[in-house]
């Protein structure tokens, strides 16, 4: 870490462990008899619990949202552009929160933990979770904190649509929701790329019915697969000519070889992929992109919206990015829409940017400013 | 820029505790007046990231969205009051925007400046240059308002819109000329209207 990111940044934190005894009975039927959660909290909790604000993570996400891990670190959380002393969510004013998702790979219980049951890892045993899932662990873990209302629900992609099940699961626990770049559900054309994604890692042979793990080996040739298809969808066309065009890669390349790559992009996206192949658990990752098809926030309410949306008492946040096209503006629009004929508080923002769905992950001076002026109003 | 006196006429006329709409509210100045004065409760309508993020500031809610695209998200009879406040001449269809804001509110408040006004018709008959003044700086090829009316004007589209007038409001310099000729002595109007 350098000393100026050391400066504006939370410094080193240290992941949390929470263990829960009790059974969570899942959406599918099925019961996690118990769970273990992995966490981060910045800033520190006020005696009357009302400064807290939970971070929802999206597809690739986890618990480590912001600061670093180590003196040596040189990678931030994912978001610590945002979150932070002096941060859209200040870290001064707000205790935060994030937690790794269950059915996650990154220390909460998921596919590789081990079960209790079998002595082995869950692997292809491990049950479906839904975002309303994930929402009632998160309930879990803010009353082992000490937390009986969030300040906000704050989350983008996936991490948004648990933001908006929040509002209306549990609408006295969120004062505000900030949903970014999310959707109602997805579109035809999303759970078709999530479907080709799943493919990929299906039909590599170490996939070994999602038992890879006991077969001691790992679909990384589907998953790096998987990542290329998914990874394509966060970037938007202009962003990509900008960055690659139709330039060369670097050195010599053998005109009869035609698995070699010749473009930037191609080498760009193998490396891509061949490195989230290496971190990311394919259980994981093919139980995510389930939760993010089967998530409907209307289908409950017949379609209608507005009416899915009635029971929410927050103050919304909705913002999408002009060139996002996995989880468009009209998206956004719609919710927003829909909270407008709900009758209920909310603001709504599309923001000027080439970067496609990966702009809520990015810094940009207009959305850090807007973010932070809205947060203003979230009483800490 | 609005006049003082019209932004205090507008205030006059939102009831305590309405669901307003504030059509192209900038940063929001008149939504906060609005707020603080009459409780309102109120939303706007704005296109512009900076003003939509002081409006932000000042505790304000605000929907980012061109206000012409027909305000397909808002539902009739939405709103108690919709406003559009000193911004009708910078529209590229006032007509369409003044029959919809009848229906997503019970009433619309409208006020623009006055084009009739003694000072552009002088100013154009003795130089025949379209008229600049300290209110309306801008040339003709470059200036936002690019549809100006007069108080005539704007009273009779009312009236081929089916849009009744409930109450009109003028400013001008010396207010009593402004108010017997309105139509060449007021340099804005301000009225409410509602779908007859």
């Amino acid at each position: 870490m350098t000393a100026a990111s050391r400066a504006s940044s939370l410094g080193v934190i240290k992941p949390e462990h929470a263990h829960f005894s009790d059974a969570l009975y899942l959406e599918s039927g099925e019961v996690l008899d118990e769970f273990e959660l992995v966490y981060e909290t910045y800033g520190a909790l006020q005696p009357d619990g009302n400064n807290a604000v939970l971070i929802c993570h999206a597809l690739s996400g986890n618990h480590h949202a912001a600061g670093f891990h180590s003196e040596a670190d040189t990678k931030p959380g994912w978001w610590d552009t945002v979150i932070g002393p002096g941060k859209p969510i200040d870290t001064n004013r707000f205790f935060v929160v994030c937690p790794n998702n269950i059915g996650g790979c990154n220390g909460s219980t998921g596919p590789a933990s081990i079960s209790k049951t079998t002595g082995k890892p869950w692997g292809s045993l491990f049950p479906q979770v839904t975002v309303g899932d994930w929402v009632e662990s998160q309930k879990r873990l803010a009353q082992h904190l000490g937390i009986n209302q969030w300040a906000a629900v704050v989350g983008g992609s996936l991490g948004g649509m648990q933001a908006l099940q929040w509002s209306i699961t549990y609408p006295d626990w969120v004062t505000h929701c900030v949903v970014i770049a999310a959707a109602p559900g997805l579109t035809a054309q999303n759970i078709a790329f999530n479907e080709i994604a799943r493919q990929a890692i299906f039909s590599d042979p170490d996939w070994c019915g999602g038992d890879y793990i006991d077969a001691n080996t790992a679909p990384e040739k589907g998953m790096a697969l998987a990542r290329m298809v998914g990874h394509l969808t966060y970037m938007s066309a202009d962003n990509m000519s900008d960055r690659f065009g139709r330039e060369l890669r670097q050195g010599s390349f053998d005109p009869d070889d035609n698995e070699q790559p010749i473009f930037q992009v191609e080498s760009y996206l193998r490396y891509q992929g061949s490195q989230f192949a290496t971190r990311f658990d394919a259980n994981t990752y093919v139980l995510m992109t389930r939760a993010l098809d089967r998530f409907d926030l209307a289908a409950a309410s017949d379609g209608d919206l507005a009416k899915a949306l009635e029971p929410a008492s927050a103050e919304f946040l909705i913002l999408s990015f002009s060139s996002d096209w996995r989880f468009s503006p009209a998206r956004s629009r719609e919710i927003t829409t829909a909270l407008l004929a709900a009758g209920k508080r909310v603001t709504y923002s599309n923001l000027e940017s080439d970067a496609g769905h990966d702009a809520f992950l990015l810094e940009d001076a207009d959305y850090i400013a807007l973010l932070h002026a809205w947060m203003k109003r979230v009483a800490a | 820029m609005m006049l003082r006196s019209d932004v205090e006429t507008i205030a006059g006329w939102v009831g305590n505790g309405s669901k307003v709409l504030d059509l192209g509210c900038g940063s929001g100045d008149l939504l906060a007046k609005l707020f603080l004065e009459k409780g309102i409760d109120g939303v706007g309508v704005d296109i512009d990231t900076k003003n939509l993020t002081t409006a932000l500031t000042k505790g304000l809610r605000v929907i980012q969205q061109d206000m012409e695209d027909g305000l397909l998200n808002f539902e009739n009879t939405q709103f108690d009051v919709v406003i559009i406040a000193d911004s009708l001449q910078v529209l590229k269809r006032p007509h369409a925007m003044l029959t919809r804001v009848v229906q997503i509110g019970h009433e619309a408040i409208v006020s623009f400046p006055n084009f009739g006004h003694w000072r552009s018709r002088l100013s154009l008959l003795l130089s025949g240059r379209m008229p600049k003044t300290k209110a309306l700086p801008y040339s003709w090829f470059d200036t936002p308002n690019i549809h100006f009316c007069t108080v005539a004007d704007f009273e009779s589209l009312c009236r081929q819109l089916d849009i009744e007038i409930i109450e009109r409001k003028v400013s001008g310099d010396r207010t009593y000329l402004a108010k017997i000729w309105p139509n060449i002595f007021a340099k804005s109007a301000s009225y409410r209207i509602r779908h007859r």
